[in-house]
């Protein structure tokens, strides 16, 4: 028997809350914020004012010096993890996937562990190891004789960024792992014994045939990690402050936009020009993520597997 | 050549290679969990060794807790974290569930509008957020936070919730409707339970962001009463660089609890992480 339903408010019912939260504090909000970058402050008031807040940001010649720096050392730190991060994870992943090995559980679990640490006690951590004054790094690095090469990397103009980005890798490692690692095991079976039957060595099948199935993996994975560090601020506010230190040669937009947002030092911090800096990585994110779905991912030759 | 040999070797080099990252990625942890134990003297003669009867010492870990609420750090990390978790797994089912369930126009839409969040960080909405906050008067409240915590989880929560839901066997829930049982309880009764998996999947994913946060608790609560663990650690810290032995008793109190959950939901994590594709 068909019952002659009335307006399905039940549907309303389990929706509505959620819809609610989400659009009230967060679509909502990102919506204001790339509105609030064409206003600027005037006495109490807020007037339109164009595009004036990016240019100041992107062209004025006290402002944009900033913006342009963190912009730079962002794509290093980002690079870092794409040339560090990705290759480790990967490698990581192969030997994890291998069949027969024992013990795989245990590597898992444990080379995962420091991915869910807070970034800011990594920070600190890291921190401690790396200083001078304890001296643990220089004794470690003493045993295999390399004891010279030891400075101290956080507080050097030169190699301050660097060494944060290569902290920030070593948390999160664990992520490219495990996700190279689930679609390696989803590789059919036949196909590395049909390639095992016709006398391809190891390396062989992980270059040809393995490398080229988890292709759209590696392209995931790079987009992660894209999103992931120009949306970062944790580890170099717990680590340098604010101010992005020794003279803003770790800083990112990430702790840019904070300073930015509620100023620093002498200079008072401003909410459209935050919202202007934020509306911006807003614009990279996405340029980021249009890239990967229209550039790489629809490229990327799929396999059905 | 002898193959059995060969792969003998093969096998020992790549557990020494995995091996020896283990090591790379936990040895920081264990350095500052053991120095945690020691006194100021036993932390700088010998950071390597366990503490011994000369060495062992707590006075990093009394010193936390006589100098900082840290208790209260705690509790608000925790009030923080499970109030907002409950309402993402809630309200995030009952949402999956409508747009997995029913046909209604603008379902698509409304999916990918709830999509856009899991790409898009909510941390560059943050100059709106704190007007909103100031103007309903929550700032320095652990509701600010809950509130939008729950908003930055829901997206992901409803996108794994949906494909899960969605592969709920329809002869389940026609027998539940012929026994003409209310949506409602058809929901509750019927689909959370055969939902747990993913939610359990989700729950951990859910977590751990919410409790590591530091941008949002220094931005909408910074206050004393309402610091949660990270904000409350990264300010300890600040004010007490120098004295290694707080430093290190806060961070490895700062370590505990989630080493402690990891032990009990990591099997869940990494099954979310690898989409099944671990058994």
């Amino acid at each position: 028997m068909i019952k002659q339903r009335g307006f399905p408010f039940h549907i309303l019912v389990f929706i509505l809350p959620g819809l609610l939260i989400y659009t009230l504090f967060s679509a909502w909000p990102l919506l204001d914020t790339l509105l609030l970058s064409f206003f600027e402050e005037s006495g109490d008031q807020r007037v339109y004012s164009g595009l004036a807040n990016y240019r100041l940001v992107l062209t004025d010649p006290d402002l944009s010096a900033g913006f342009w720096n963190a912009l730079g050392n962002n794509g290093v730190f980002f690079l870092v993890h794409v040339l560090v991060q990705n290759p480790i994870g990967l490698l990581l992943a192969a030997l994890l996937s291998l069949r027969n090995l024992r013990g795989v559980r245990t590597y898992r679990t444990l080379i995962f562990m420091p991915t869910l640490l807070s970034v800011v006690i990594i920070g600190f951590i890291w921190q401690l190891i790396l200083s001078p004054l304890w001296g643990v790094s220089e004794t470690l690095l003493g045993y295999v004789g390399l004891e010279s090469l030891f400075d101290a990397w956080l507080g050097k103009e030169s190699s301050a960024l660097l060494t944060l980005a290569l902290i920030s890798v070593w948390q999160f490692v664990g992520i490219p792992m495990m996700l190279i690692y689930a679609s390696l095991l989803a590789i059919p079976d036949e196909l590395l014994d049909a390639a095992h039957v016709d006398g391809a060595s190891p390396l062989r099948t992980f270059w040809q045939i393995k490398l080229p199935l988890i292709a759209p993996t590696l392209g995931l994975v790079t987009i992660l990690t894209f999103i992931g560090n120009f949306n970062a601020f944790d580890l170099i506010y717990a680590v340098k402050g604010a101010l992005a230190g020794p003279n803003f040669s770790t800083d990112i937009l990430g702790t840019y936009f904070y300073r930015t947002f509620f100023g620093f030092q002498s200079s008072l911090g401003s909410s459209t020009l935050g919202a202007t800096v934020a509306t911006l990585m807003f614009l990279i994110i996405l340029a980021g993520v249009a890239l990967y779905f229209y550039g790489v991912q629809r490229r990327l030759q799929r396999y059905p597997m | 050549m002898n193959s059995n040999l060969q792969r003998g070797i093969n096998t020992s080099l790549i557990h020494l290679v995995l091996g020896l990252y283990t090591l790379v990625a936990l040895f920081p942890i264990f350095l500052i969990l053991v120095n945690a134990l020691k006194t100021r003297k036993g932390i700088f003669n010998d950071p390597l060794a366990l503490p011994t009867t000369d060495t062992l010492s707590f006075e990093g870990f009394q010193k936390v807790f006589s100098q900082s609420d840290f208790l209260l750090y705690f509790s608000n990390s925790l009030i923080v974290t499970l109030v907002a978790l409950f309402f993402v797994l809630l309200l995030g089912a009952m949402a999956s569930w409508a747009l997995s369930e029913y046909r209604f126009p603008g379902r698509r839409i409304l999916t990918l509008f709830m999509a856009m969040g899991i790409m898009v960080p909510i941390r560059l909405g943050t100059v709106s957020i704190l007007e909103l906050m100031v103007s309903l008067e929550l700032v320095n409240t652990r509701t600010a936070l809950i509130l939008v915590y729950i908003a930055q989880g829901l997206p992901l929560a409803i996108f794994i919730l949906t494909e899960y839901m969605a592969q709920i066997p329809k002869e389940l829930k026609e027998a539940a409707r012929c026994d003409d049982v209310s949506e409602y309880r058809l929901f509750f009764q019927v689909v959370l339970p055969l939902t747990r998996p993913a939610i359990a999947t989700v729950a951990v994913f859910t977590m751990i962001p919410i409790w590591n946060d530091l941008w949002f608790p220094l931005i909408l609560a910074p206050g004393e009463g309402t610091r949660t663990l990270t904000l409350g650690v990264q300010q300890f810290i600040g004010q007490y660089v120098t004295d290694w032995n707080s430093v290190l008793a806060s961070l490895t109190l700062a370590v505990i609890p989630v080493l402690v959950l990891y032990l009990f939901f990591s099997r869940q994590l990494i099954r979310g992480l690898t989409a099944g594709a671990v058994k």
